[in-house]
């Protein structure tokens, strides 16, 4: 799975991509947020209020509910400040 | 009837857009431009440089639905919006949003309906000197507005 990290969440991580294989039971947004908290200092740093975080799964946006497999593109970052 | 999407880096210009948008066309009868500029004061903090992160493929993506969603919606008869990124300067353009159409109306509401979807749904991230840029609830409220 290819994960993308942007604006302070890239900078909280220290990463702006990673490719990772979660554990079959991570199939959705919601699992793998948690998983991922696991992962590192970083990680959970960066992802522990879920309200600030906005995930979208192949370019498109994402709830907690929507599903993730092993080739999907997963991007994490803040509400966007853009225009 | 599309609307042109496009990212760029480079500066552009207004005149050269909307004239690409009327040129060899006499069925236009309203054009209306929005240009987004970096200002030098942002909540009170002073702003010398500006720097736009995208996730390109998604900005790419989301910006072409969002123009399709507006050339359903009003009868447009041609558009163009374009997002910069990279490093900005006070006074530089940061988006342009020109929409052509037969009347003014469907043309302000375009342009209007183009802008507050583009500033919630657009993957950009506008980081200043005093750090990342907060998203307003101002914002998401200006979006809702055009949910059917």
């Amino acid at each position: 799975m290819q994960l993308l990290y942007f604006a302070w969440v890239r900078e909280r991580i220290g990463l702006d991509e990673e490719t990772l294989a979660p554990p079959q039971g991570v199939a959705t947004v919601g699992a793998l947020l948690d998983w991922l908290r696991a992962q590192s200092p970083g990680h959970a740093a960066a992802l522990a209020d879920r309200s600030v975080l906005r995930v979208a799964v192949d370019q498109t946006f994402a709830d907690d509910t929507t599903p993730v497999s092993d080739g999907a593109e997963v991007a994490i970052f803040p509400p966007v400040t853009g225009g | 009837m599309t609307v042109t999407v496009r990212l760029q880096t480079a500066p552009f210009d207004l005149t050269t857009e909307v004239a690409a948008l009327t040129n060899a066309r006499t069925d236009i009868g309203a054009v209306v431009t929005f240009t987004g500029l970096v200002r030098d004061l942002n909540d009170g903090a002073g702003v010398s440089a500006l720097t736009l992160e995208t996730y390109p493929a998604m900005a790419e993506r989301q910006l072409t639905e969002i123009a399709a969603e507006a050339a359903a919606r009003w009868p447009l008869l041609g558009g163009t919006v374009i997002h910069r990124h990279g490093t900005l300067a006070p006074g530089d353009g940061i988006v342009l949003v020109a929409v052509a159409s037969a009347h003014r109306h469907a043309a302000f509401e375009a342009a209007a309906f183009l802008m507050d979807w583009l500033k919630t749904k657009a993957p950009f991230w506008k980081r200043e000197d005093a750090g990342w840029v907060a998203a307003k609830v101002e914002d998401a409220a200006a979006a809702e507005r055009w949910t059917v």
